[in-house]
């Protein structure tokens, strides 16, 4: 687990799974989830790191941070929803 | 007692595996020390790709089902009834209509079913083809389509067949042009990520195979609620567009058994994914689209999944260590219009190369289709 300023209220573990398969499962989560919920996307797919942003400025939602988890192999992509 | 091995699911990983199973088992099969059984809740194994071609009139729903009973090896015992649950503790199952049953090996291949009522209005508002009434709602839609707005709208992620949706709407320009009604049409194909497809290749090839035929691609498009009175969509990044015609991939669902047995969040049952054994339990395979792992929902991921997971189970009922791995092999055929195709062909951690789109590889395409029947036999 990472050291992390953020305090998620949901944890999405896409880890193990490739595009689009992090993203789809973020949107998922933001689908269901109310105005204000943070949400931690934990991924090894290096690609969320660029699709998760890219989606988030496009639907409106808060990009909080990215944390390398691991050795660099992993993820952690603290969202907000509005 | 004999070993009880039980494989659940009558569709395309369910048939290979068990015919696989009969001829590694032959003598053990022979001697009373394995009894292999069959449960699907359908007596009629249906080849799903076929739906495809079902809209273009080019095939019928009668051509995409066969009995169960007559592609399986007469060693199997194949038995019609649906599973209600599984105890992996107790390595007991649950059927709808007979006493409960015991097993020694389990494997799920139950696939992956669509639940449109994720999302509002898409039942009533939008076609599809991933199944035989919806596959011929939309040949009679399609019949009579002459002029108007036709979408094709990837809703939900993960679905069957991937290259599904890029096939259908370039096989859809070119029926239409054959028809003379292409220039009536506006065509638009929306995914919900920021590219036209999954895999990087896929994208880049159907991204420009839309340019040149007029084909709008619309992207982050993630289908919130569908307004079937209005003809309009709603998107989750905010936009709304009209259509005459929508054709949607719906989402998929796993199973609720998988999910309530513990075995997988969302009804996809958790797995190795070089031995398709399940990670919450022991002696409990999953293969096919039930299964998690990083590649397609595809015929032929279940068709290679099969094969090392026969090896692994037959190793296991003689005693033995299992070896056998699956490698991720994916292979799928791209319609490219109504007279050309490409394919690809990957495994875990590659990506795929697209070969140029040829009228042989249609015909290799719709040869396979008929050869199939030999795949689901355990012959090819």
């Amino acid at each position: 687990m990472s050291n992390t300023t953020y305090e998620p209220d949901e944890t999405v573990d896409a880890r193990g799974a490739t595009c689009p398969g992090p993203l789809m499962d973020l949107i998922g989560k933001v689908k269901e989830s109310d105005p204000g919920t943070v949400i931690e996307l934990r991924t090894s797919d290096s690609g969320s790191k660029t699709d998760v942003p890219e989606w988030l400025d496009e639907a409106g939602h808060d990009l909080l941070g990215i944390e390398d988890a691991e050795d660099g192999s992993e993820w952690d992509i603290y969202v907000e929803v509005t | 007692m004999p070993h009880e091995i039980i494989v659940v699911g009558g569709g395309t990983g369910g048939t290979v595996l068990a015919n696989r199973l009969a001829d590694r088992l032959d003598t053990e099969i022979a001697d009373g020390a394995v009894h292999l059984t069959l449960l699907s809740d359908d007596p009629q194994h249906v080849y799903k790709p076929v739906f495809l071609y079902v809209p273009f009139g080019e095939k019928t729903v009668a051509d995409a089902s066969r009995p169960l009973r007559d592609l399986v090896d007469d060693r199997i015992d194949v038995v019609v009834d649906r599973l209600t649950a599984v105890d992996t503790d107790e390595k007991r199952l649950t059927l709808r209509d007979r006493p409960d049953w015991t097993y020694d090996q389990l494997v799920l291949a139950t696939g992956a079913s669509l639940a449109p009522d994720e999302v509002p209005g898409l039942e009533a508002g939008a076609h599809h083809f991933y199944g035989p009434e919806g596959a011929t709602a939309l040949r009679d839609e399609l019949a009579t389509f002459t002029e108007g707005h036709l979408v094709l709208s990837v809703v939900g992620v993960p679905h069957m067949c991937p290259a599904a949706p890029v096939e259908f709407v370039l096989m859809v320009d070119d029926w239409l042009r054959e028809r003379g009604r292409r220039e009536d049409v506006d065509l638009t194909y929306t995914y919900p990520i920021q590219r036209a497809h999954g895999l990087q290749p896929v994208a880049d090839w159907a991204s420009a195979q839309f340019e040149t035929r007029d084909i709008a691609l619309e992207t982050f498009v993630n289908v919130e609620a569908v307004d079937p009175d209005a003809q309009t969509v709603e998107t989750m990044e905010g936009a709304e567009f009209d259509y005459d015609l929508l054709v949607a991939i719906p989402p998929h669902a796993g199973s609720d058994v998988v999910s309530e047995a513990g075995l997988g969040e969302d009804g996809w049952v958790d797995v190795d994914k070089h031995t398709l054994e399940a990670t919450a339990a022991e002696d409990v395979y999953a293969i096919g689209d039930v299964a998690d792992v990083p590649t397609s929902k595809a015929g032929s991921v279940a068709h290679f999944e099969a094969g090392p997971v026969a090896d692994r189970i037959a190793s296991r009922a003689r005693g033995e260590t299992p070896t056998a791995s699956y490698d991720g092999k994916t292979v799928c055929f791209l319609e490219a219009g109504t007279d050309a195709a490409t394919f690809i062909e990957f495994g875990y951690g590659d990506e795929p190369t697209i070969r140029p789109a040829s009228k042989m590889l249609h015909w290799a395409k719709l040869g396979y289709n008929e050869s199939y029947w030999l795949t689901a036999r355990g012959l090819l």
